[in-house]
């Protein structure tokens, strides 16, 4: 406060008293504490739904669920067809929408950066990304269980597949952006061809980051329900053949959410559980990647 | 191309390895080889974005084939029809439209206004150690898969509604004109308010992480020469913060919305299946996603499914709609950023 005399001092004291100064101050304190309750409010959801589920489904949790088939009501029994059944319908369906994702992104950042049809492109794909997984449900209905006649693993698959493409694309695109053209230059300096620049250089810089990718679709996948309800539907028993209806996870708690038996309910928490043990670990992993792969 | 440049690229090409060919094969061959695979890896490439165009005209064709014989029999009638008679094979679709947007009307009241806050308070007030975690708290939120949501509402949520607010609430907004038909009836627990709320929960960590991340964009610059004017935290935020990013926020908005509109098993548990539309939000009701859920694999006849089919249609037209809203403003936001 040097340099400012007695009289400046006076008004500045006096302007901190002034009832508008007050009424700021005060609208200012009374926002923030809101600020500070929304926040408490949104984390206590976390750990609501976390907690319950954790209490829930850890009493359930055994060696069996993981060797034992669902049972019929009122029996004991696991959750090894539908564990089976999703990691085999994830696995296709990332091996299908893997590949056409990373290809769509690729023409995206590479050789389209700027084309209209990129633009286009661009534009459905983000729409595609938040478009209600019960549509894409009922689509592959239409042009698989419909035209073959029955429910299948395989147009589960299909559904997932159409989920990953879009996460897949866009996750390539950005990464493959983040690549600096400096690298693309020397690759081309050296009388490297493009596709073998694109595949040599630029995927190889920017691979962390297609992983990551990857794994957020497949957490994406995982505990999807609404897209597998009517082309995998159910099976009550094990099965390894796709072409026939499969058991999932997701669908299996739905089931036994809604189902009136104690032990299908308790089944379903510790299902639950399972997927979201799955998901986090999953993302975890994911975020992890992606802040070594902004690091190097 | 030059010859020299031309024996330089299969020079390359050879030593990587990226060509498998033995040393004595003529490089003019080896080029060619190289073109063709240059080509054929660029069409490909533009095949797959392709793809994506064609899986969207893909759900949008078979969706209208899909729905063709009900909207034949029914018309426009099928779109402001309340009955739902599986029986008789009568069907109208307002009753789902209804419960569609009421319960997410019921979700963007509560998590816009919260997720703003929260978004606030990440960017403005937190401490910079813990904005981290918080930030991933929140994100770990939106990752969990919606079925959980779904049990945890029918299982925990909505039986506490039901023995604690409800009752409240019917007792608290009883005897006023307005309200007393919005909380009309017996607490059941499910229905169309339980449904909005567990959607509330749902998609505040998708609003708060896109306010946050627009946010985070604002120039310092322009939120330190307020500061410097003397302008209060919230001043800042309501003066400078929002109106910069006003664009952005209103398409997170809107994103967030498609979200809801089109979210199934979160609301399927909880929103009791009921094809009516009833004045009061205690009621049991149902909305597009969670009738096609219920309904699906249970529809006998042509009719019943290609209603549910035209009930997804409808969905899909709707959820476009926002979501192409959502990201023409996310997309002007960033022009003017990046300009």
């Amino acid at each position: 406060m040097r340099g400012w005399g007695p009289k400046a001092m006076a008004t500045m004291i006096s302007g901190a008293r002034s009832p508008l100064y007050a009424a700021r101050r005060r609208k200012n304190g009374i926002t923030m504490t809101l600020a500070y309750l929304a926040t408490g409010f949104g984390l206590i959801w976390l750990a609501l739904i976390l907690g319950v589920l954790f209490y829930e489904g850890f009493s359930g949790l055994s060696l069996k669920v993981f060797t034992e088939m669902t049972p019929p009501p009122g029996a004991a029994g696991g959750l090894l067809n539908p564990i089976m059944g999703s990691l085999v319908m994830t696995f296709i369906a990332v091996l299908i929408g893997t590949p056409l994702g990373i290809l769509a992104g690729t023409y995206l950042a590479e050789y389209g950066r700027y084309d209209k049809l990129s633009a286009v492109v661009r534009f459905i794909n983000d729409i595609l990304l938040s478009a209600p997984s019960i549509v894409i449900g009922l689509f592959v209905y239409e042009i698989m269980v419909a035209t073959m006649g029955h429910f299948s693993g395989w147009a589960g698959s299909v559904a997932l597949a159409v989920i990953v493409v879009p996460v897949v694309v866009r996750t390539t695109e950005d990464m493959l952006t983040l690549v600096p053209d400096t690298l693309r230059e020397a690759a081309a300096s050296i009388g490297l061809p493009r596709s073998l620049m694109i595949r040599k250089v630029a995927y190889r810089a920017a691979r962390a980051g297609m992983i990551t990718g990857v794994l957020l679709a497949i957490a994406r996948i995982s505990g999807e329900t609404a897209p597998l309800l009517f082309t995998a539907l159910n099976n009550q028993f094990w099965s390894t053949n796709m072409n026939a209806p499969v058991s999932s996870l997701p669908v299996v708690i739905f089931q036994f959410a809604l189902s009136p038996y104690k032990d299908w309910q308790n089944l379903a928490w510790t299902g639950a559980l399972i997927i979201t043990l799955a998901v986090l670990a999953l993302s975890i992993t994911a975020r992890f990647l992606g802040s070594q792969s902004k690091k190097s | 191309m030059t010859s020299s440049r031309r024996r330089r690229v299969a020079d390359v090409a050879l030593q990587s390895g990226a060509v498998e060919v033995a040393e004595k094969v003529d490089r003019a061959k080896v080029l060619q080889r190289l073109r063709v695979g240059d080509i054929a890896f660029r069409h490909v490439t533009r095949a797959a974005a392709v793809t994506v165009l064609v899986i969207l005209s893909g759900i949008i064709f078979s969706l209208v084939y899909g729905s063709l014989p009900a909207l034949q029999k029914f018309g426009f009638n099928f779109l402001i029809e309340e009955s739902w008679n599986p029986v008789t094979e009568h069907f109208g679709a307002i009753a789902p439209i209804y419960g569609t947007i009421v319960t997410s009307i019921i979700a963007m009241l509560i998590a816009v206004p919260v997720g703003l806050f929260i978004a606030l308070f990440l960017t403005e007030l937190c401490p910079m150690w813990l904005r981290r975690p918080i930030g991933i708290a929140i994100e770990l939120l939106a990752g969990i898969p919606s079925i959980i949501y779904g049990i945890w509402g029918l299982f925990v949520f909505a039986p506490f509604l039901q023995q604690h607010v409800q009752p409240f609430l019917i007792a608290a907004f009883g005897n006023i004109p307005v309200l007393s038909t919005l909380f009309e009836g017996p607490p059941y627990g499910i229905g169309i308010l339980t449904a909005g709320l567990i959607l509330a929960i749902m998609v505040l960590p998708f609003i708060t992480s896109i306010s946050r991340d627009v946010f985070d964009a604002v120039p310092p610059m322009l939120k330190e020469s307020a500061y410097g004017l003397g302008c209060t935290t919230w001043e800042v935020a309501r003066y400078v913060v929002l109106p910069f990013t006003r664009v952005g926020v209103i398409g997170g908005v809107m994103l967030a919305l498609g979200r809801a509109l089109g979210e199934t098993m979160a609301v399927t548990f909880v929103i009791g299946n009921a094809h009516r539309i009833s004045g009061s939000i205690l009621a049991p009701g149902t909305t597009i996603s969670a009738t096609i859920a219920n309904e699906f694999t249970e529809a006998v006849g042509d009719i019943y499914t290609s209603s549910l089919i035209a009930l997804g249609l409808i969905l899909f037209v709707i959820t476009f709609i926002v979501l192409a809203c959502a990201r023409l403003m996310l997309m002007r936001l960033n022009a003017r950023l990046g300009s």
